[in-house]
């Protein structure tokens, strides 16, 4: 009987033993799915807590008697502060409000002088296509009277000391200018500045409150809203016209041979040689294909390191055309300055362009999405890149490389088209309330097409309503975005026949 | 909980009583604490179990209890080191440490929120009058309760002080600074992120917070072009409280009662004059509201403008008007825009220099109109140049933007967290359209994916992708036939059939194009549309192979048409959608008519992207529905065409039909009336899955130039074009 009864404890307390664990075992699977879904909406949790939603009678960052109170009558006039603003904000900190007259453009719009040229005055081949570019465009004045905007007729585009198309003592020539008036409203144009070592974005002369227009700007210099980047672009570059990309047709799938390519020199030493130096790295032989050369200047053998033999072998090897029209990607890393020739040439080649220059002001960024045709790498992630340009899809590829086609014809295409498209965002500026949208821009045709003046509403455009989604928003089109209606019996749309016997002939 | 306590019960009340006395001490207190063991841990687990909520809500209730006094109280002494006053030349690359972000398939970056603590100086005086504000703490909270969140410091790549900076008015600037400076991870204020909606304090306002921060970043409302580090801040707007008291339904856009109202009480005198001057040139049109003067302060006059002792309702009355006007304040950033954007009235901003609210992303020319200040008197003339319908997707425009990125604290910090996270991930940033589109029109856009207009060369040619079952005889002829037409480059038999092989190679006709088989693993429609590696050309032409009576003529005619429209397919005979009113539904329609959205892909040319797209993104479960249906591939291709690229097919030469005229009387009737309702089935049915009808109509065709024209048949490029 006691053995009986013992044996009974022992069985319910084993019972309750396992009903025990039973139940605490649910509570911890519960409690483990409950962690699991604040891992999941927290990403990782370590015992920290997260942080606590205060609630209770806390204060509003804005008390309303604050608002209401505060003496806005008592601060500067706005007109004085407008006054203070042109006075303050100039040279480096030069923006429209403060640096630009729009008075100028008031009476007779957006027009543009281009200074007389001077005898003896030498000018590149270049220089000269940008004034002929500005003198063959709806903007172009010959009165100066009427002008809103002056373009020297001195050759700026050139500014590194060591170069033969370097113009001397631009400094009193700009100064001796009458219209000069510190640079006010003034459009200097600029390929090249600074030199070796150091290569600084300095131009050698004061341009005063003048706007630049100038290829390889640093964020750090650049001035929002003011100056304009533009690319950097070759002596043979096409004067005018639009010269047609590369791209003939869309391949699906749209890899090419080579994934990510680069062909050209690196400097062993000095400013913008460490990402160069490191391409090796990434390089792989197959389909990315990084090849530099040490051959570059008189005195290359002295900086020469142990790699120089290897890559300069390996860079004989590759045709630079052969592998630009045959990658997907195209690295364009910083040269000796921010920007190159390879962004253009990568842009036409239909090669989307994988830039590595930390700090460079990309093309026409003020209009331009650049997001939606190159890859906007970062130097001191260069390990990254190749994994970064295989983790992007091939629809993105598809449309990434489209749209370098568009903007390289709409944009770049030739000189006149890179001159056009900083006259025109200028324009935008001055017309601020009637300028163009983003999308404008950045979509076929694009903003040289897209003219304000026409109207400012994308809708009015053939090009765009398909974008906003409006062919039918229209009533009387409605009926044709519906399709036709049919009265299989009814009269109202003439004979009921019409759809059910006479013509009935086509079978499927 | 009641189970368990009958168990429990049980053994102590009836029988553990009369069992204990007869057992040895011993095992007596054994089992005593055996019992007692078991039976506080059933206790302990049952509530737990059966006690969830309550434990939580305790939980929650302990956390709502949580006060902010309860921070702890860190006391700054007064020589403490204060950061440098912040660098205009840092950006991305030189200020922002990327390393810690790193590479993740998610491209999402991780933000730690500092815990909460009061700063008080030597004598202690806290750092800021009003310490944690409401909204810091919804917005920290937002962030916390987002994907962004990590509570891993030595995770994180953006760090978020719990340093209320909101309103500089209320802040003491070195003590701040000092705080700041304070914090573990500071670092020179590396990859920090700092909110601030009110910069600056009398006399002369800074457009940027004043207090001291190294490196941070700055999410500032009221930046200058001066102070904003474009690429590096994040510019914000300032966060209207009304936002989350008053309730505005959207209002249908179009014109309403005002042209133009001004709302905002605390506008310069010299302003307010130029704005009265323009309400006497313009009458009624304008609106121009000020405080109430007899109202008391607070947060009911803060709802009440006035106009001549005529009182109004605001923010109600931003419903009334179609342009509202902002106008700088002290400040440049001004809460009334997100008032006016809420009301769905378009913004007329008037504050020079100002860098508008997320201006990195969002494209304001869509929702607001700029006028420098100086214009302020040209207002009126240059509204009014602005196109109705500009105006109202102006209005649809600016309450999306309110929407989306003003109505809370949430949306705005999230706003500005996505802003730096794109600039990390820039190859995984949103898009201009998902930023500016409203989901309307975003779900209506048409954004060809080969928007390109590309003419592609001759030169390629086509790819013939025949897809065949069983029926040899005619496949033969019509390989014969296609293999006439010059441009054809390969030709590709899709052997459908599983049971049977198909003929040896020396059965096949010769022909001198590249003739290649696939066999296929399932007998399925949608083999046809397979993107096949074999397909080296952009253009492919689908053809049946029963398909005999298409002459070499017209073959190469579509191929040249589809050239000049490679986005849109190219075929033969032409079908049509309609509505039908008796039933309600679409109907199939195959006979004479004027119009055609779909043509048959019995034959016909398009681009090889397509064959990618119908099998890997076809929408919903259509593929699988043809496949079962055995029928519609054809339309189904005809939908997705027309839904991505938002243009009919185009169709060539007068045939009507494929089957040859004599066939037609062998079918009968009824079989032919199956037919049409089968199809039509499939057409409400795709419609339904697309969510719309894509399809659209048009009314021409093309032919050959010199078709049907009075001039010599040998001299014409293609003569024979056949017929119906």
């Amino acid at each position: 009987m006691q053995a009986k009864k013992r044996y009974l404890i022992l069985f319910s307390a084993g019972a309750c033993l396992i009903l025990l664990l039973y139940f605490g075992g649910m509570q911890t699977a519960l409690s483990r799915s409950n962690n699991r879904r604040d891992d999941r909406s927290l990403d990782g949790h370590h015992g920290s807590p997260q942080w606590h939603h205060f609630s209770g009678s806390l204060q509003p960052f804005s008390p309303w008697d604050q608002m209401e109170t505060e003496e806005y009558n008592v601060h500067i006039s706005p007109r004085q502060k407008r006054d203070v603003i042109s006075g303050v904000y100039n040279g480096k900190r030069c923006r429209m409000d403060s640096c630009f007259d729009f008075s100028l453009c008031k009476t007779n719009g957006f027009k543009v002088y281009v200074y007389p040229q001077q005898k003896g005055e030498k000018m590149s081949e270049s220089y000269q296509n940008i004034l002929s570019s500005i003198e063959a465009s709806r903007f172009y004045t010959s009165d100066p009277g009427q002008a809103c905007l002056f373009v020297l007729s001195l050759d700026t585009l050139d500014r590194d000391i060591l170069s033969p198309q370097y113009v001397h003592n631009l400094r009193t020539k700009v100064q001796n200018l009458h219209l000069w008036n510190n640079g006010k409203n003034h459009l200097i144009f600029n390929l090249y500045s600074g030199t070796w070592p150091d290569y600084t974005e300095d131009l050698g002369f004061d341009f005063g409150q003048a706007m630049l227009a100038k290829a390889s700007i640093g964020t750090e210099n650049f001035r929002p809203n003011f100056d304009v980047s533009i690319p950097l672009f070759g002596k043979d570059h096409r004067s005018a016209g639009e010269e047609r990309g590369y791209l003939k047709h869309n391949s699906i799938p749209p890899y090419r041979k080579y994934m990510l390519v680069f062909k050209g020199k690196r400097y062993l030493t000095g400013i913008g040689s460490d990402t160069r130096n490191a391409l090796y790295h990434v390089h792989n032989s197959e389909d990315v294909v990084l090849l530099t050369t040490c051959k570059h200047g008189k005195d290359w053998q002295k900086h020469k390191d142990a790699r120089c033999d290897l890559d300069n072998a390996e860079y004989d090897k590759h045709d630079y055309r052969e592998m630009l029209h045959n990658s997907t990607f195209c690295l364009v890393p910083r040269g000796r300055r921010l920007g190159s020739f390879r962004f253009l040439e990568a842009l036409q080649a239909a090669c989307v362009p994988v830039i590595l220059s930390n700090g460079w002001e990309m093309p026409f960024s003020e209009i331009i999405h650049w997001n939606t045709a190159a890859v906007i790498g970062d130097e001191r992630l260069l390990l990254q890149i190749p994994s970064t340009v295989r983790s992007i899809h091939q629809d993105n590829i598809l449309s990434l490389r489209q749209q370098t086609q568009f903007l390289w014809e709409a944009y770049f295409s030739s000189v006149e088209r890179i001159v056009l498209t900083t006259l025109e965002i200028i324009h935008d500026r001055v017309l601020q309330h009637a300028a163009r949208s983003n999308l404008m821009w950045n979509s076929l045709p694009g903003g040289l097409y897209s003219l304000p003046q026409y109207s400012s509403y994308l809708g009015d455009f053939p090009f765009h309503y398909a974008k906003l989604g409006e062919s039918c928003h229209d009533l009387q089109i409605d009926l044709k975005c519906a399709s036709k209606f049919i009265h299989v019996d009814g009269h109202e749309f003439g004979s009921p026949g019409i759809t059910t016997g006479v013509y009935r002939k086509v079978l499927f | 909980m009641v189970r368990l306590s009958m168990c429990a019960s049980g053994k102590y009340s009836s029988r553990g009583p009369a069992l204990i006395p007869r057992m040895k001490t011993k095992h007596r207190i054994y089992y005593i604490t055996l019992f007692s063991v078991v039976l506080l841990g059933l206790i302990a687990t049952g509530m737990f179990q059966f006690w969830p909520h309550s434990i939580e809500s305790t939980a929650d209730w302990g956390l709502d209890r949580r006060s902010v006094h309860d921070a702890p109280l860190i006391r700054l002494p007064v020589a403490n080191p204060i950061p440098e006053r912040g660098d205009l030349s840092c950006r991305m690359h030189t200020c922002f440490d990327v390393y810690r972000c790193g590479y993740n398939p998610k491209n999402r970056i991780k933000v730690y929120i500092y815990p909460l603590q009061r700063f008080v100086d030597e004598v202690g005086v806290p750092i800021s009058s009003t310490g944690l504000s409401r909204e810091y703490n919804d917005l920290l909270s937002a962030i916390s309760d987002s994907e962004f969140y990590t509570d891993d410091v030595t995770r994180a790549c953006l760090f978020v002080p719990s340093i209320d900076v909101l309103n500089q008015n209320s802040l003491r600037i070195r003590e701040t600074a000092q705080a700041l400076a304070m914090l573990p991870r500071w670092d020179k204020g590396m990859n920090h992120l700092l909110f601030n909606m009110l910069p600056g304090g009398p006399p002369d306002y800074n457009t940027a917070l004043d207090v001291p921060r190294d490196r941070a970043l700055l999410a500032g409302g009221g930046f200058s072009t001066w102070t904003y580090r474009q690429g590096y801040d994040v510019s914000i707007p300032v966060y209207s409280p009304l936002s989350a008291d008053v309730e505005l339904p959207e209002r249908q856009p179009g014109p309403r009662r005002y042209f133009i109202l001004s709302s905002q009480t605390a506008i310069h005198r010299e302003y307010r004059a130029e704005l009265e001057r323009l309400k006497e040139e313009n009458g009624e049109a304008l609106l121009l509201l000020d405080k109430c003067s007899n109202l008391s302060q607070g947060v009911a006059s803060a709802r009440k403008r006035c106009y001549k002792g005529q009182v109004f309702d605001y923010p109600q009355i931003l419903q009334e008007s179609s342009f509202c006007v902002v106008l700088r304040g002290a400040r440049l950033g001004q809460a009334t825009l997100s008032d006016v954007l809420q009301a769905g009235c378009v913004p007329v901003i008037l504050a020079d220099s100002y860098i508008l609210p997320f201006s990195e992303v969002l494209d304001w020319k869509r929702a607001s109109v700029v006028i420098p200040e100086e214009k302020l008197p040209e207002m009126y003339t240059i509204l009014k140049s602005i196109p109705h319908r500009q105006v109202e997707e102006m209005q649809r425009q600016a309450r999306w933007f309110w929407d989306a990125y003003f109505s809370s604290m949430k949306a705005i910090g999230m706003t500005t967290l996505q802003i730096i996270n794109d600039r990390i991930y820039p190859y995984a940033a949103r898009t201009y359209e998902q930023w500016n589109n409203p989901p309307l029109v975003k779900w209506s856009s048409v954004n060809s994916p080969l928007f390109l207009p590309l003419i592609p060369p001759r030169s390629p040619g086509f790819t013939a992708v025949v897809l065949t079952y069983d029926r040899i005889e005619s496949l033969f002829r019509v390989i014969t036939e296609i293999s006439k037409v010059p441009s054809l480059a390969k030709l590709l038999v899709v052997w459908n059939n599983q049971n049977k092989s198909p003929p040896e190679d020396s059965l096949w006709p010769k022909i001198a194009a590249p003739l290649k088989v696939v066999r296929t693993k399932e007998n399925k429609l949608s083999n046809r549309f397979f993107p096949y590696d074999e397909i080296e050309t952009e253009a492919v032409l689908a053809i049946d192979d029963d398909i005999i009576m298409l002459t070499s003529d017209e073959l190469q005619f579509g191929y040249e048409v589809w050239r000049e429209f490679p986005d849109r397919l190219v075929g033969y005979p032409g079908r049509l959608h309609l509505w039908d009113h008796e039933m309600g539904k679409w109907k199939y329609e195959s006979e004479w008519t004027n119009e055609v959205s779909m043509v048959l892909t019995g034959a016909a040319f398009y681009h090889k992207y397509f064959n990618y797209l119908y099998t890997y993104k076809m929408p919903g479960d259509i593929k699988n529905w043809v496949d079962a249906h055995m029928n519609c591939e054809d339309i189904a291709m005809n939908f997705l065409v027309a839904n991505i690229t938002g243009k009919a097919p185009i169709k060539v030469t007068p045939r009507k039909k494929f089957k040859c005229p004599e066939c037609t009387a062998i079918d009968g009737l009824s079989l032919d009336q199956t037919h049409m309702v089968e199809r039509s089935e499939c057409i409400n049915k795709f419609a339904s899955v697309f969510g719309t009808m894509p399809l659209k109509v048009v009314e021409h065709r093309a032919d050959p130039v010199l078709y049907k024209d009075d001039f010599p048949e040998k001299l014409k490029s293609f003569p024979n074009i056949g017929s119906l």
